[in-house]
């Protein structure tokens, strides 16, 4: 057989490059990434405790489990596991998904289900059919940093709404959609994480869920409810997801696996009303044709064993173990001007260190330490907010790498700390994190009024 | 022959270098090299130590690999590198002792102060930063002596933003410098082999500054080559750019960034080794003068093979 001659790409040049930038899509202008991508890029380092991450645990898995069901796909399967399957799915992994959904008081049409690449491309697919360049999409403030990219490729104007204790608050979102309606817009969705919200691991309270649940009646509004860690909870009460509340008339619900089994799998899904559905098949077709037929008979398999209920329940285990490992490090070694959230689920605490702290600026003091975090700029689409907040991860590393990265990350702060007091002649106190009343932030802040650590917190 | 491509490290510009690094193995491998990609980590001097390169081709940025660290090693190995030696990588990764050097040379650069963290913390240096109105002007310019890719700068407009400019600044080296802001045009000259290469502007698009962001996103940043400068301007820059260059010590290439304000230009830094992303200004200015990214690449490398007729 003769053999190509291996060809690389010719070199760019800069006219070339002119070239390409005018070919470019104006949406490509809005989407994001340097600064943040390459700090990112150090994260991955392997001395670097990494609390930036967004990982499950999958370390707990069955290896055998894994293998035995692997195996019995690839030799009872062969041909339809390798080949394509249909575009909403196969009704076998519809049905695992409306189990899953079941264990949280939902009960979907299978028919309103697609199975989609990761709950990730549901989000994708709501966007691409809803939203026209300029529309207004509402999201929480902040909001999952995975979002915003999906929202500014989109080219969406998006409006962010603070969340508290309690979540998105419905008073400010009120507001907005009547100053929207003043000037004769209307959102196409508003897009929430209502449960152990990432990146703030805050839940929205019942008496919210039934007001935006009511609200997006009266106004016909569709509300986007992703809801990855619904089932990760370890305190507090069991809240109904929005769908439930609804019933499917104006909730769009997005799902996944990655949380509750696997990332690596891929597979997420969305339920959404028959004529939005249709839309999506669409999308998705043209996306990419299929979910992965390989990873949707390894969850046929999986739950077809019945355990994946206990699976949970051992990794919900684990994670309570880390996030009280998490909290307990963060009143050891934060300073008593920081705040953060105390999840009741979920993988991720929220915090928020002085105003005068930038954390992409202390990201890089950081990672001379070893440590990582997600600066809380990433949740927001206007990068100028969440610049004295962090997202810290507790799912995916162990309790004493938790306990060692806080402290690291403490230790940089405090030196901040010490060198902002000595700039201003302002001196800290000696912290003193449980008798310290929390500061009210400004108003016009972007820090979240959440419970100041240690107080009255479960 | 086997060019070992030194890319990577620690720095926080690792995601720049390994982008640089990609081109420059690219292009040695298409001018017939044997190419040894080493990506800077623990096995650094085990790795060229078992390869035996002919020439090591640093495409490092920041600190380790920009600082003087990583040539310090190839010089004990016996390895000849590409771009300048130890002395000009340590005297042009910190901007304080460079800009020292630069006005004793005579060379136009912007007035400055340095503190370091010690002075804050245990010598009451807040109390002086009043006496820095009068003589710096505000807005001022606030960044890491240490540093690259305009991590850490801020722009301080009055001094209440400067407390927490330098907060911002000291995450990234325990030295500072508060530096009077120029207002003018940005260019960036580059020098290859003593020469001056054709003069780049950079305009930012949107009226953004030439943050990092900018620098290396296609399209965000528009780069005019050769700048359109008259004559007289022309030679300020060049004359500025190579005095500096040779202030420094620097030898193979490096880049001068400066700032034409109404008064002549300033230099504001000098960057030893210089991106080679898409994105970069030194090949652009390279192709100004016909030569390709290939051209660029075995001339860089003669001038580490042949240091002397550099």
């Amino acid at each position: 057989m003769e053999e190509t001659p291996h060809r690389r790409r010719a070199h760019t040049r800069t006219r070339d490059l002119e070239r390409y930038a005018g070919l470019f899509a104006a949406r490509t202008g809005v989407m994001r990434s340097s600064a943040m991508r390459d700090l990112m890029a150090i994260t991955a380092r392997p001395e670097v405790i990494s609390l930036a991450g967004g990982l499950p645990d999958t370390s707990t898995f069955p290896a055998g489990t894994f293998a035995a069901q692997m195996t019995r796909i690839a030799q009872e399967s062969t041909a339809e596991a390798l080949q394509y399957g249909p575009t909403e799915g196969f009704a076998e992994t519809v049905d695992c998904i409306v189990e899953v959904m079941g264990a949280e008081g939902m009960l979907p049409d299978p028919d309103d289900v697609i199975v989609t690449t990761g709950g990730q491309q549901a989000i994708d697919l709501i966007c691409k059919t809803l939203v026209d360049p300029g529309d207004v999409v509402v999201c929480e403030a902040p909001t999952y940093p995975g979002a915003v990219p999906v929202f500014c490729s989109y080219q969406a104007e998006t409006i962010q709404i603070d969340c508290d204790e309690d979540g998105m608050r419905i008073d400010d979102l009120e507001e907005v959609l009547e100053q929207l309606d003043r000037e004769g817009r209307r959102p196409k969705f508003v897009y929430s994480v209502p449960s152990f919200q990432n990146p703030a691991g805050v839940t929205m309270s019942l008496e919210r869920r039934r007001r935006l649940v009511e609200l997006a009646r009266r106004r016909e509004l569709l509300v986007v409810e992703d809801n990855p860690y619904g089932l990760l909870r370890f305190g507090g009460q069991a809240m109904p997801p929005l769908y439930q509340l609804d019933g499917g008339d104006f909730v769009i619900y997005v799902g996944t696996f990655s949380k509750i089994l696997s990332p690596g799998i891929r597979l997420g899904w969305a339920v959404a009303p028959p004529p939005v559905m249709e839309k999506i098949v669409l999308g998705k077709q043209a996306a990419d044709l299929c979910t992965s037929t390989l990873t949707q008979h390894f969850v046929r398999e999986y739950f077809a064993e019945g355990r994946w209920r206990e699976y949970i329940a051992d990794l919900v285990e684990i994670y309570r173990g880390r996030r009280d490992a998490m909290v307990d490090a963060l009143r050891e070694h934060f300073p008593a001007q920081a705040t953060w959230t105390e999840p009741e689920g979920g993988l991720f605490i929220w915090a928020t260190l002085p105003e005068y702290i930038d954390t992409s600026d202390l990201l890089a003091k950081a990672l001379r330490e070893d440590v990582a975090f997600v600066p809380g700029q990433a949740a927001y689409v206007d990068e100028s907010r969440g610049r004295s907040s962090m997202r810290l991860n507790f799912s995916g590393v162990s309790e004493e790498e938790i306990r060692e990265g806080v402290r690291r990350i403490g230790k940089a702060i405090a030196e901040q700390v010490e060198l902002y007091g000595a700039l201003t002649g302002e001196r800290e106190a000696v912290p003193a994190p449980e008798v310290e009343p929390a500061k009210p932030p400004p108003a016009d802040a972007d820090v979240l009024p959440f419970r100041r650590s240690g107080e009255g917190a479960a | 022959m086997k060019v070992a491509v030194l890319k990577g490290g620690r720095s926080l510009e690792r995601g720049v270098s390994l982008r640089s690094g990609a081109r420059v193995e690219d292009a040695l491998e298409r001018l017939g090299h044997e190419v040894v990609p080493v990506d800077a980590g623990v096995d650094l001097v085990k790795r060229l130590s078992a390869e035996g390169p002919a020439v090591a081709f640093v495409a490092m940025h920041g600190l380790g690999g920009e600082d003087g660290t990583v040539q310090e090693l190839l010089e004990i190995l016996g390895i000849p590198f590409t771009g300048p030696g130890v002395a000009a990588c340590a005297r042009c990764m910190d901007k304080v002792w460079a800009k020292h050097d630069l006005r004793a040379a005579g060379v136009p650069t912007p007035d400055w102060f340095a503190f370091n963290e010690t002075a804050f913390r245990e010598l009451g240096a807040a109390d002086a930063l009043s006496g820095l109105e009068e003589r710096l002007g505000f807005p001022l310019v606030v960044k890491p002596s240490r540093g690259g890719s305009a991590l850490g700068v801020k722009f301080a407009a009055g001094w209440f933003e400067v407390p927490e400019a330098l907060v911002s600044a000291f995450s990234y080296d325990n030295r500072v410098l508060l530096e009077r802001f120029v207002e003018g045009r940005e260019l960036a000259v580059s020098v290859l082999g003593g020469e001056a290469l054709p003069i780049v502007e950079a305009i930012p698009g949107g009226g953004d500054r030439y943050d990092f962001e900018a620098r290396y996103e296609i399209g965000r940043t528009e780069f005019v080559c050769p700048a359109e400068l008259d004559e007289a301007e022309s030679a300020a820059v060049t004359a500025a750019a190579l005095g500096a260059y040779e202030a420094l010590g620097c030898a193979g290439f490096s880049r001068v960034d400066l700032i034409l304000a109404t008064d002549g230009p300033q230099v504001l830094e000098v960057n030893a080794i210089p991106g080679l992303t898409d994105t970069s200004l030194l090949p652009q200015a390279a192709e100004a003068t016909g030569m390709s990214f290939e051209d660029l690449v075995e001339r860089i490398l003669e001038l580490a093979l042949k240091p002397a007729t550099a």
